[in-house]
């Protein structure tokens, strides 16, 4: 079974891009073995890492059809930073999944213990229930 | 011999695919490796078979090309530890065709499937192992099956086969005894790819490869290994009489059509006539299973010309059965509308009350979808829409999601 897992993160200003050196290495090197490990398992489907919200434009048709862009609204809190799809054999494996993703190394290699949002991808019903 | 390449030369070559597996392994005394190797011979001639037509001995050919790969690897993992070619040589020049052949043993396609099905794997390893193993197909179509990347396929198959090598399965049949034991779960499989076809046929994922006919083609080859088995025949069964109606499941906008509502002139006549007359020789065996009572309930659908002709007490009866063989949470949701049809839907809902404490099921989308119908059927509007909405924020299927969201709205009369 399919299940998402939403990175969420502050607000640009805030977060990863004022770490001291030696901890962003830490980060990064843990996310990278993360997916590694994810792959070697067989469970991983697809990885993503996103842009600084600063990046991110919301996108309406105008009456001709045409995009009309704009930026974040302000109020926005929370941005997604990145999500990870796994095929995996229960939803305790993907909450499994999910808990080591929030104890990625912070400031000082502390656990941030993010909130991880995991959501069933729609892709069929359970195997089987018999 | 070169012919055409279609749809059976391609059957034919899957179909040698465990017994050239099973020489393999045999011979060089490594599952694993010999299983690799085997894929890339498959591949090897999934590519140039239907361009240079099928060798003379199709079966000699992919034995000879993945001994070769067997011994090439060796050969190169011998020369990475920089020790001695002797062994290497020594294998490669024994590789004769006439004495392979001799190797080749009836029983391997049925080693590898209770090897494959073996309780220490996951489900999902075991399918994936089964379909390659067995099944003769790439990883590439496997990893499309199950809309993952390749990959992760790969590893997947890889570790399902270091399961088995730490778990110490040995390359031989299993006894008569142990045989009886293990096959459940070999069936179990094999209904889990087939399921897994069936559920997904719909939607945007009908690009995918036909993991129902490949069930089907497989347990068909399971039949003819235990002829006398009355469950591989009533698997097989319950697979032709459910794939019979795949034609008149599905509208023309791809949505999900119930079987009170389906077009029954679709159903496939030969596949209903072949899974009953299966079914029928089954069970007069006298050893009555799982298989066989769920193909029952399925021939007894195929069988009638509408829904308010269908013989619901028998159904009613086979679930009673099935209860007893087989309990679960779902068998006792299918019970209770079978009651519901037979007794009104208020018998249904009252069955379906001991579900709520089932763990097992309880939350679970089908428990709602059922509710609403016999809510339905009932007359109670405000209970029909209310728990067809609820069913519908449970399912992760989107086509069911979209059926039960129809159904609440066609209900709301907006």
């Amino acid at each position: 079974m399919k299940f998402i897992l939403m990175m969420n993160t502050m607000k640009a200003g805030g977060g990863v891009p004022g770490w001291p050196k030696k901890d962003l290495q830490a980060h990064i090197g843990f996310m990278i073995g993360l997916n590694k490990e994810l792959h070697r398992r067989g469970e991983l489907v697809s990885a993503e890492g996103l842009s600084f919200p600063d990046q991110a434009k919301l996108v309406r048709a105008g009456k001709d059809g045409q995009p009309v862009t704009d930026g974040i609204f302000p109020e926005s809190k929370e941005f997604l930073a990145g999500f990870w799809i796994i095929d995996v054999d229960s939803p305790q494996r993907a909450y499994e999944i999910a808990a080591t993703v929030s104890a990625a190394p912070g400031p000082g290699g502390a656990p941030l213990n993010m909130p991880i949002e995991v959501r069933p991808v729609m892709s069929g019903p359970p195997p089987d229930m018999l | 011999m070169s012919s055409q390449w279609d749809a059976t030369s391609e059957h034919l070559l899957r179909g040698l695919a465990p017994q050239v597996l099973g020489a393999v392994a045999r011979r060089f005394r490594d599952f694993s490796s010999a299983e690799d190797a085997v894929q890339e011979a498959m591949i090897a001639a999934f590519t140039q078979w239907p361009k240079e037509g099928v060798p003379e001995n199709p079966r000699g050919w992919l034995i000879q090309v993945a001994s070769r790969r067997v011994t090439d690897h060796m050969r190169s993992e011998i020369a990475r530890r920089e020790r001695e070619t002797a062994v290497a040589a020594e294998t490669e020049n024994s590789t004769s065709l006439l004495e392979i052949e001799a190797d080749m043993d009836p029983d391997d396609t049925l080693i590898l499937l209770f090897m494959c099905c073996h309780p220490a794997l996951s489900p999902s390893s075991a399918i994936a192992l089964t379909l390659r193993a067995v099944g003769g197909l790439t990883t590439a179509e496997i990893a499309n099956a199950f809309l993952v990347p390749e990959a992760t396929m790969a590893q997947r198959i890889s570790r399902a086969k270091q399961t088995i090598k730490t778990s110490g399965v040995p390359f031989r049949l299993p006894s008569p005894h142990e045989r009886t034991g293990r096959l459940p779960a070999v069936l179990h499989v094999l209904y889990l790819i087939f399921n897994e076809g069936y559920t997904s046929s719909i939607g945007s994922h009908l690009q995918r490869f036909d993991l129902s006919c490949e069930a089907i083609r497989l347990t068909r080859n399971t039949k003819a290994l235990l002829p006398d088995n009355p469950e591989v025949a009533g698997l097989l069964a319950l697979m032709l009489l459910t794939d019979a109606r795949r034609a008149a499941r599905t509208g023309r906008d791809e949505e999900l059509i119930p079987l009170d509502a389906q077009d029954r002139t679709l159903w496939d006549r030969s596949e209903i006539s072949e899974g009953i007359e299966l079914l029928t020789a089954a069970l007069s065996h006298g050893s009555v299973g799982l298989y066989q009572i769920q193909a029952a309930i399925a021939a007894v659908h195929d069988e009638a010309e509408s829904t308010d002709e269908t013989d619901w007490p028998q159904i009613l009866a086979l679930y009673e059965l099935l209860k007893r063989v087989a309990p679960s949470p779902m068998v006792t949701l299918n019970h209770a509308i079978a009651a519901a049809m037979v007794h009104g839907p208020a018998k249904g809902l009252e069955l379906l009350r001991a579900l709520d404490r089932d763990p097992r099921i309880a939350g679970h989308y089908r428990l709602d979808a059922v509710r609403a119908h016999l809510f339905e059927k009932m007359g109670d509007r405000e209970a029909a829409i209310q728990h067809y909405r609820i069913a519908a924020a449970r399912t992760t299927s989107m086509p069911e999601r979209n059926y039960l969201l129809t159904q609440a709205a066609r209900m709301t009369g907006d």
